[in-house]
C-alpha cells in the first residue's frame, strides 16, 4: 500500500478512514493539521491542540480550530465525553505521563485513537543489542539527547497499559515500511501501531 | 470635538449596568466595503481605549492615517472587497458618540454627570447600531485590547449576533496591575487644576494631566525590548546631559510628544470614564463567577491571539479565556505570536497576525 492520494501518513490515513462523517473529534498534537483537514472534508467538527506555535499559525491560517497548548496540562479543561473521538498520533511517547494522558483521552472522547512508534521493532532491538547504542532508526529518527520521545513504548507495553486503564482495544493496525502488516509477531515486526480504544 | 462620521440616534434610552439609563444616545461610526444583499458579510470592529472609528480613513483632527490601515482594506487580511467593516465610536468616548463632553438634556455638557458605564454598555450601544443598520448576525466581531473585551462581551451577552469572535491581545478581566496603571492616569487628570471636577468645557482643558496619563499608559503598551531598541539611553538633540530636567533622553522627548499629541484629539473626562469601564470589566463576574458560563451554548467560532512581549494583557489572560471556551465546548483557536513590540504589537507589522486573521475570517 503506497500513501493514499490525500498524502496522509499511514497511521493518520487509518484514523481518518475509521472516523464516521460528522463526528466531533479532538486531535491532540495535531501538528500541521493534516488529519484535521482530512476530517473536515468528512464534515467532522474537529478541534486541535498543538504545542508548536508555527504549526498552530499554519492551522489557524487554514481556518482550523487549534489551540496552542500543552496536552500534558490543558486536557483537563475539556468536558467529559465532549468528543466522539480523541486522537493522539505519534505523541504518547512524548507525554510527561503517558498513563495519565491515556486516561484523559478516554475521559474526553467516547473512543480514542492512539498511534506510536514501536520500540520493540527488530531493527530497534538489533541497534541496541548489537550496536550497544540508543537506536536511531526510520521510526525513531532523532538521537537520544535531542529526541522528544521521553517514554519509549512497545506494542506489548501499550496493551498492558490499556488493560490497566480499563480500556477495551476495539481494533489495532500495524505498519512496517509504511505498509500494513498482520498481527502476527507485530511486537517485533511493526515499526508503528495504531489502536482504537473504548471504555 | 468635531464629528464627521455618520451618526445614528438610538430609538430609545439605553439601559445601563450601573442602574438607570442614558436618555439620548448617538453612535458615530464609519464603514468600509459594501454590505452584501443578504447582509451576511458585516464585520464589527471594536476599537481600543483611545481608538476611534477611523480604522482605515484619515483622522479628522490629526489628519493621520487610520489606526489599522495595514489590516483593513481591499485585499488586506480584513478584506473590504469581501466584507462590510463597521467601526463605531464607543459611548463615553469623544469622537461623535455620546460621552461626557456631549450635551445632557439640559443643554450643557454632561461632564461628571455622565453615568459610569461598562464594556457591556458600550456593546449594548453597538447592538443598537446593528439593529438600526438591519444586521442580525455578523460574519465576525473583531477587536484588540479593549476592543477584544467588547468582542467577548458581545459573544457572551448577544451570542446569536455573531458567527465569529476574534480577540487580540486582550483579557476577560482587568488585573490589579491593569487597574493600578489606570488609577495613576486618572489621578494625574484629576490633579490638574484645570480639571475642575470635570467642568472645564467652557475654558481650558486639563491637558497636562491627560498628557501624563497618556505617557504612563504608553509605557505599558511597549515592551522593555522595544523601548531599549528604539531609544536606549540616547540623548535628544544634545551631546551631553544638561544636569537639568529638560527632556535629555530621547525616550523622555518621545513620551512628551505622545502625551501632548494625545491631548489634541482626546477628552480627559472620556479617559476617566473609559478606563473605569475597563477596570470594571470582569466577564466571569457577570456570569455567576464562572467564565465558562459566559459562553455556554455558543455556536460561534472563537480565535484568541496574544503576543509574547505583551505584559499588559499577557498570554496567561488569553489562555484563561481559552480554557473557559474549551470547558464550554466552543470551537476555539489560540496562538501566542512572537513579536517584539509589546501590547502594541497588534497595531504594528506582525505578518503572522495577518495570516491568522485572514485565515480565521476565511
Amino acid at each position: 500500500m503506497s500513501r493514499p492520494a490525500n498524502g496522509l501518513r499511514p497511521d493518520l490515513a487509518v484514523i481518518a478512514g475509521q472516523i464516521e462523517p460528522g463526528s466531533r473529534v479532538l486531535d491532540i498534537g495535531c501538528g500541521d493539521g493534516a488529519l484535521m483537514l482530512a476530517l473536515r472534508e468528512k464534515a467532522c467538527d474537529v478541534r486541535g491542540i498543538e504545542i508548536d506555535g508555527a504549526c498552530v499559525e499554519r492551522c489557524v491560517s487554514q481556518g482550523l480550530s487549534v489551540v496552542q497548548g500543552d496536552a500534558d496540562r490543558d486536557l483537563g479543561d475539556y468536558p467529559d465525553k465532549g468528543f466522539d473521538y480523541a486522537v493522539l498520533s505519534q505523541t504518547l511517547q512524548t507525554a510527561e505521563r503517558p498513563d495519565r494522558m491515556l486516561g484523559e483521552l478516554l475521559r474526553v472522547g467516547r473512543r480514542a485513537f492512539i498511534s506510536f512508534p514501536n520500540f520493540a521493532h527488530w531493527r530497534t532491538r538489533a541497534a541496541l543489542m548489537l550496536g550497544g547504542r540508543m537506536p536511531v532508526t526510520r521510526s525513531i529518527p532523532v538521537s537520544w539527547y535531542e529526541t522528544q520521545n521521553i517514554h519509549h513504548v512497545t506494542i506489548l507495553d501499550f496493551r498492558d497499559l490499556a488493560a490497566e486503564k480499563g480500556a477495551t482495544i476495539v481494533r489495532d493496525w500495524y505498519f512496517a515500511k509504511e505498509r500494513p502488516i498482520g498481527r502476527l509477531a507485530a511486537n517485533s515486526r511493526a515499526e508503528f501501531a495504531v489502536f482504537e480504544l473504548a471504555r | 470635538m468635531s464629528a464627521t462620521s455618520p451618526t445614528i440616534t438610538l430609538p430609545g434610552p439605553l439601559p445601563l449596568d450601573g442602574g438607570g439609563e442614558l436618555a439620548r444616545v448617538e453612535v458615530a461610526f464609519e464603514t468600509y466595503g459594501e454590505l452584501n444583499a443578504d447582509r451576511s458579510n458585516a464585520i464589527l470592529l471594536c476599537h481600543a481605549l483611545t481608538g476611534d472609528q477611523y480604522v482605515a480613513s484619515a483622522h479628522p483632527i490629526t489628519g493621520k492615517p487610520g489606526w489599522w490601515e495595514r489590516m483593513v482594506g481591499p485585499q488586506l487580511p480584513i478584506d473590504t472587497d469581501r466584507y462590510h467593516v463597521i467601526c463605531a465610536n464607543v459611548i463615553g468616548s469623544c469622537m461623535g458618540s455620546t460621552g461626557p463632553a456631549s450635551e445632557a438634556p439640559d443643554g450643557t455638557p454632561y461632564a461628571m454627570r455622565f453615568p459610569v458605564i461598562t464594556i457591556r454598555d458600550m456593546v449594548r450601544a453597538h447592538v443598537g447600531l446593528l439593529d438600526a443598520l438591519g444586521i442580525d448576525r455578523l460574519h465576525a466581531v473583531v477587536g484588540g485590547s479593549m476592543g477584544g473585551m467588547q468582542a467577548l462581551s458581545l459573544a457572551a451577552n448577544w451570542p446569536d449576533r455573531t458567527a465569529r469572535v476574534l480577540v487580540i491581545a486582550s483579557t476577560s478581566r482587568h488585573s490589579a496591575q491593569n487597574i493600578a496603571f489606570h488609577e495613576l492616569g486618572r489621578q494625574a487628570i484629576m490633579a490638574d487644576p484645570r480639571w475642575k471636577q470635570g467642568s472645564y468645557y467652557e475654558g481650558e482643558a486639563p491637558d497636562n494631566g491627560l498628557a501624563v496619563a497618556r505617557m504612563a499608559a504608553h509605557i505599558t503598551y511597549l515592551s522593555e525590548e522595544a523601548l531599549t531598541g528604539k531609544f536606549g539611553r540616547n540623548l535628544q538633540d544634545r551631546d551631553a546631559k544638561s544636569f537639568g530636567f529638560d527632556a535629555d533622553f530621547q525616550v523622555e522627548s518621545y513620551l512628551r510628544y505622545q502625551g501632548s499629541g494625545f491631548t489634541r484629539r482626546f477628552d480627559a473626562n472620556s479617559y476617566l470614564y473609559i478606563t473605569r469601564a475597563m477596570d470594571y470589566f470582569d466577564l466571569a463576574e457577570e456570569h455567576g463567577g464562572r467564565l465558562a458560563n459566559a459562553f455556554a451554548g455558543t455556536d460561534a467560532r472563537f480565535c484568541l491571539v496574544s503576543f509574547d512581549s505583551d505584559w499588559l494583557y499577557p498570554t496567561a489572560e488569553s489562555r484563561h479565556v481559552v480554557h473557559a471556551l474549551n470547558a464550554a465546548g466552543a470551537a476555539v483557536s489560540f496562538v501566542e505570536l512572537s513579536a517584539p513590540h509589546g501590547h502594541d504589537s497588534f497595531l504594528l507589522d506582525v505578518p503572522a497576525l495577518d495570516r491568522v486573521i485572514g485565515g480565521f475570517l476565511g
